[in-house]
């Protein structure tokens, strides 16, 4: 019997690592990446109890238990396709072939990029670039930045850069246009700013988002939005402002920004630059899963997820033989979330080797999924139930036919 | 090394014990064993890491992470090396990719038209 094969250490690859180690079998985990974790190493914050999610422990930890159940992880190693040939999949890397008979994808999310005038001038990146930079790799992304596009990530991120002492000159929008034009209509953004709300310490915020919540209300929110922004963790939130430009001579110099109408349009003669050196650009997240294309996997675009998810059922199972997701890969969510879904892709796979007996340990660990994304802390989409509930009834729709077609 | 954040309010200390010594288009810098080429050149003060094949625009970083290609440089002669995954070692030598020379350019330009 072969080893199973992990892409991706995570937060989900590692956990689904340790829980099939766990139970005698050999596994292999392979990241492109320098260090084990993936994004959870660059994550940092303050939980209600006051304790911190400290992304590098919490990742070491994980590396440390997968190492001591005997799991073999190879880094610095991009997986750059798969194939499955007779009864096995092949995964190729640059310098090696691999083969298994269950095969889990765990290659987590990517960041969804904003053009914006001048967005190609070294000093702009992704917000999520600029996370790992400080909290990684410790070297500071520049000394004043500016975020443009206000989600869950980009609040989170602010605050990281600012216990990091880097100056945040303020978050805004980018300006409509037809790529950009969710992140850019304020209204949308309010909807989505609600939901960090219960991460702001400051009173304001939390107080507005209790009276935003209705549509009313919030429309109200935006027509008498300060035009220079209310304040979260002391940095100017600028939901009547866009980013119209990114200017600089061979890097950032700092970007050109205009007062929009409450439908997002530009208001003549309102243009004022901000200086700053670096600009994070912040348009969102989706799943990254290429590989479960290229694998043949049915897909579809739920909105509630991130975007196209790779179909499967509860116990992280495909429709294609001996192909299992967890993680981001599924639906863009926390690391607690990304860790319990790895536990029962686990399971299932260790389940499907041995011939059962892991049966109820599978439904628990379905359960835990649901209480963990119950209690997350971070949530990237409200309705992210709904979008599981979706895809289940994708699921069941696929069974049916398959059960059609096989009769 | 001005630009680290060497203590941080939450995070451990960084390990500044392993210095290590490298080339980037034939300047000699200093960076931290474990750390990425990017994130050795940014503590530097350098974010243009190569320059667009035909605009010959500069570029530096975007995604950090792998995802984006934007970062390419040669080490030791090997080209298409992303700086952002890449831990940058002793005696390193790497370089900015550079504009191709504009006959490329041209003589694509004269097949297609
Ligand atoms: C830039 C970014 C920042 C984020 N910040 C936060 C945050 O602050 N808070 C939060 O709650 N959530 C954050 N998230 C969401 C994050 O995806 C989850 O919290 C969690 O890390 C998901 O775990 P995962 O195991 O599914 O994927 P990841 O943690 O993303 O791990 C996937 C791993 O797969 C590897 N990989 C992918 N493709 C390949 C390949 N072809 N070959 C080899 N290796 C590959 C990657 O290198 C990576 O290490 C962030 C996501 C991103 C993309
Ligand atoms: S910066 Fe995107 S791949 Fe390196």
């Amino acid at each position: 019997m072969g080893k199973v094969i992990i892409i991706g250490a995570g937060p989900a690859g590692l956990s689904a690592a340790i829980t099939i180690a766990e139970k005698g079998l050999d596994v292999l985990v392979i990241d492109e990446y320098m260090v084990g974790g993936g994004r959870l190493l660059g994550q940092l914050y303050e939980e209600p109890n006051g304790n911190w999610w400290n992304g590098i422990k919490e990742s070491k930890s994980l590396v440390e238990r997968a190492k001591n159940a005997g799991v073999e992880i190879q880094l610095h190693t991009p997986v750059s396709n798969i194939e499955r040939i007779d009864d096995e999949w092949v995964i190729y890397t640059e310098s090696e072939v691999h083969y298994t008979s269950h095969l889990l994808l765990a290659t987590g999310a990517a960041e969804t990029p904003l053009p914006i005038p001048g967005w190609t001038l070294p000093g702009v990146m992704s917000v999520g670039a600029a996370q790992v930079m400080t909290n990684v790799q410790r070297v500071k992304p520049g000394n004043r930045g500016v975020i443009v596009g206000v989600n869950v990530l980009s609040s989170a991120i602010a605050m990281e850069l600012k216990i990091a002492n880097i100056d945040v000159a303020c978050i805004t929008l980018p300006k409509m246009n037809i790529p950009t034009e969710k992140s850019a209509d304020p209204m949308e953004v309010m909807n989505s700013l609600l939901h960090v709300s219960h991460m702001a310490p400051s009173a304001f915020v939390k107080l507005g988002s209790k009276l935003m919540t209705n549509d009313f209300m919030k429309r109200m929110g935006i027509t008498f939005f300060p035009k220079n922004g209310v304040k979260m963790w002391d940095i100017p939130i600028m939901l009547r402002k866009a980013v119209v430009e990114i200017y600089g001579d061979g890097k950032v110099e700092g970007v050109k920004i205009a007062t929009i109408s409450p439908s997002g349009e530009v208001v003549a003669g309102t243009e004022e630059n901000i200086s700053a050196d670096f600009v994070c650009i912040a348009g969102g997240l989706y799943p990254l899963a290429e590989l479960a294309a290229v694998a043949g996997c049915p897909f579809y675009h739920i909105e509630e997820l991130g975007g196209y998810v790779p179909l499967h059922n509860e116990q992280m199972q495909t429709p294609v033989e001996g192909l299992y997701v967890a993680g981001n890969i599924t639906g863009i969510e926390g690391a607690k979330v990304a860790i319990s879904q790895g536990v029962t892709a686990g399971l299932a796979i260790a389940n499907d080797v041995l011939g059962g007996g892991l049966e109820s340990n599978i439904q628990q660990a379905i359960a835990d999924i649901e209480t963990t994304r119950d209690n997350a802390y971070i949530q990237f989409h409200p309705e992210v139930k709904e979008g599981k509930r979706k895809l289940q009834q994708y699921w069941e729709e696929h069974q049916n036919k398959s059960v059609a077609i096989t009769l | 090394m001005t630009n680290r954040i060497l203590n941080h309010p939450v995070l451990d200390p960084i390990d500044e014990s392993e210095v290590v010594t490298f080339t980037f288009d034939n300047k000699e810098y200093k960076g931290l064993r474990h750390e990425s080429i990017a994130a050795a050149l940014l503590a530097n003060g350098v974010r243009t890491l190569r320059h667009h094949e035909e605009s010959g625009t500069p570029r530096g970083i975007y995604c950090n992470i792998g995802h984006c290609f934007e970062c390419r440089v040669s080490v030791n002669g090997e080209q298409g090396v992303r700086a952002c995954l890449t831990p940058v070692q002793e005696g390193m030598n790497i370089e900015s990719g550079g504009k191709l020379l504009t006959t490329v350019r041209d003589w694509r330009a004269s097949q297609n038209g």
